[in-house]
């Protein structure tokens, strides 16, 4: 039972993770791949920053009277990877506004045909 | 003094170029800009091996900061002979860029070309030369995201779904390290690479340790395209603009093998990752897949560029059976491998740039009696052939030369001549192109239009060409360095 409540946020992520994943891999549509995409990335987030938690630890503020802090350096990893996230989630909507440009679809399929009757 | 600073030039000058190139705005002054900032690179590299090779490992601390707090820069022979390579391939391809990117890429997309391009070149960079695992992840993420932006730029709308899958591929491939990296961090506290492989030996024993392990594993497998993980390659390769597909096929995978030798080598350790786990069963079977399936494709591609894709990924099989010997010898092959490969896929790649730039187009169809109208460009994707196929006096001979001794050396005498069977493979498909550019008839109707390539294209080729028959011959420079490098990963003494 302690494990099953114990490690709750672990099964955040790992349900947040495969959820993502499915959409990525079940999903045809390119917008709605980004989507899972990004719910893959946020479980991953979500992994640092509860790593990062000290029980008892308040914020990692210099305060006085206080001693134990959380652990700032998951934090900061996160920023950086959310940066990232975000990067890689406008690059990955602009190449779709081109795709779909250029075939008049954001369906997997539809471009697939089109590319093969090419 | 400069030269105590140089592994943080060797990735801000091209990472401060890119700016530069998208302010300005100007073809030609983005395109000098870069050539010179990649030829300093180059130079810079060329100065790190050679004081790797004379002091040992240099270790440099980012803004003063002592480790393992601070990021540390760390160039030992393995990173040194990295940074080399992919230095020696931007430099050959920018040189070549100008023309070939007038006709392949919009002119208004030019200067984004080339800040790109940087961008990408920093990234790699970064790679190989930090000694900090989250910095590796960072950098990874600057070289991936600039690619999937230069497979973007091409005319050809295949390009974009390629790049869009590539993205896809390379972002989950991205994130599972970045799991992995995480757990690590969960069991030791620590990011630093030296401090990583000193306190992990203490947790091993964990399931998080392995699955840290299993992660990573993966995650770095997609990004160097290791069978089954390739699917994005094909693509990619074929549709990007000539000039990026030079540039990624020699360099991008590359640098993703030398993450797997730091990781499985430097940070978990080879008795760990090769005795505790079955990577070595693991990855000679897949491998084995890679050759196999990958030289079997080739052969049936009418686009050439995929027909050199689908080679790549038979290539990279060729690293990772030389890694999955665990032996100083198989190492030497895998890290020889990793160079000549570049170099052998730099010019063949580069030669076909010549190819479009006079026909617009690289399949079968187009090479036809290519032999006679654009000689040279074809005696350049022959000696380039026949280094992928391992004929002696080339540098494809010597890689493998490694890999079947290194094999024999274990008794693994069936996966020798796996190797041997697979180059045969090769020759098939380098053969399909040398049969229709040197047996066939060039169609009447365009046989007066084609000329050869213009020369500052032939000459950045050649000069690849012309590694490829050096290294060949004169190995004491790869194989002394490659030789030393494996034996620093393993820690094993001279």
């Amino acid at each position: 039972m302690n494990v099953l409540i114990g490690h709750y946020n672990y099964w955040i992520v790992i349900f947040l993770m495969m959820a993502g994943l499915y959409v990525v891999i079940a999903q045809g549509n390119l917008v709605k791949k980004i989507v899972g995409l990004n719910i893959f990335q946020a479980s991953v987030f979500i992994l640092f920053i509860s790593m990062g938690k000290v029980e008892g630890g308040t914020a990692p503020i210099v305060t006085q009277g206080v001693s134990l802090y959380s652990n700032p350096l998951p934090h900061v990893l996160i920023l950086t990877a959310i940066v990232v996230g975000v990067a890689t989630t406008a690059l990955a909507l602009a190449l779709v506004v081109r795709i779909n440009e250029a075939y008049c679809s954001v369906e997997e399929d539809e471009i697939h045909q089109q590319d093969q009757s090419f | 003094m400069i030269t105590q600073h140089l592994p943080i030039l060797q990735v801000i000058i091209p990472l401060l170029t890119a700016p530069v190139c998208l302010l300005v705005q100007d073809r030609r002054f983005a395109w000098g800009v870069s050539l010179a900032a990649s030829w300093t690179a180059f130079l810079i590299a060329a100065l790190l091996l050679d004081q790797t090779l004379e002091q040992g490992v240099i270790s440099y601390e980012l803004g003063g900061w002592s480790t393992p707090w601070g990021i540390e820069y760390r160039v030992d022979t393995v990173n040194a002979f990295v940074l080399l390579i992919v230095t020696a391939i931007s430099s050959a391809v920018l040189l070549f860029a100008q023309r070939s990117v007038a006709r392949e890429i919009l002119s208004t997309r030019i200067p984004l070309f080339y800040t790109t391009f940087m961008l990408c070149l920093a990234g790699l960079l970064g790679i190989a030369v930090t000694g900090d695992v989250f910095n590796l992840f960072v950098f990874m993420e600057i070289s991936a995201l600039s690619s999937y932006t230069l497979i973007a730029l091409s005319e050809q709308r295949r390009a974009l779904t390629a790049a869009y899958q590539y993205l896809f591929m390379g972002t989950i491939g991205a994130t599972f390290i970045l799991i992995g990296i995480g757990l690590l961090y969960m069991m030791t506290g620590t990011l630093n690479m030296q401090d990583l492989s000193q306190r992990l030996p203490a947790v091993t024993a964990t399931r998080t340790v392995e699955t840290a392990f299993a992660f990573l594993t993966v995650g770095i497998s997609i990004k160097l395209a290791l069978v089954p993980l390739h699917l994005w390659l094909p693509n990619a390769y074929a549709y990007a603009p000539s000039v990026v597909s030079a540039f990624i096929a020699a360099t991008a995978t590359k640098v993703a093998f030398y993450v797997l030798l730091r990781f499985m080598f430097t940070i978990f350790g080879a008795s760990f990752a090769f005795k505790s786990m079955p990577l070595s069963f693991i990855f000679i079977a897949l491998a084995l897949a890679a050759v196999f399936a990958g030289s079997t494709a080739a052969i049936f591609q009418d686009n050439i560029k995929r027909l050199l894709a689908y080679s790549s990924i038979a290539q990279i099989g060729y690293m990772i059976l030389g890694i999955s010997f665990a032996s100083v010898t198989g190492l030497t092959a895998a890290i020889l491998h990793l160079f000549n490969h570049a170099l052998m896929k730099g010019a063949l790649f580069l030669s076909l740039g010549c190819v479009v730039y006079r026909l617009g187009m690289a399949n079968m169809e187009q090479m036809r009696g290519l032999g006679r109208l654009m000689p040279w460009t074809m005696a350049a994707f022959v000696i380039g052939g026949l280094s992928l196929i391992g004929v002696p006096l080339t540098v494809g001979f010597i890689s493998k030369w490694y890999l079947v001794v290194g094999a024999l050396e274990r008794g693994w005498w069936p996966l020798a001549v796996a190797v041997l069977v697979a180059s045969l493979l090769s020759l098939v498909y380098v053969w399909r192109v040398v049969e229709a550019a040197y047996f066939q008839p060039p169609s009447p109707v365009r046989a007066g239009e084609i000329r050869e390539a213009p020369r500052s294209m032939l000459l950045p080729t050649w000069a690849l060409i012309i590694a490829n028959l050096y290294f060949g011959i004169d190995t004491s420079l790869t194989v002394g360095v490659a030789s030393q490098a494996a034996r620093q990963l393993l820690g094993v003494s001279e």
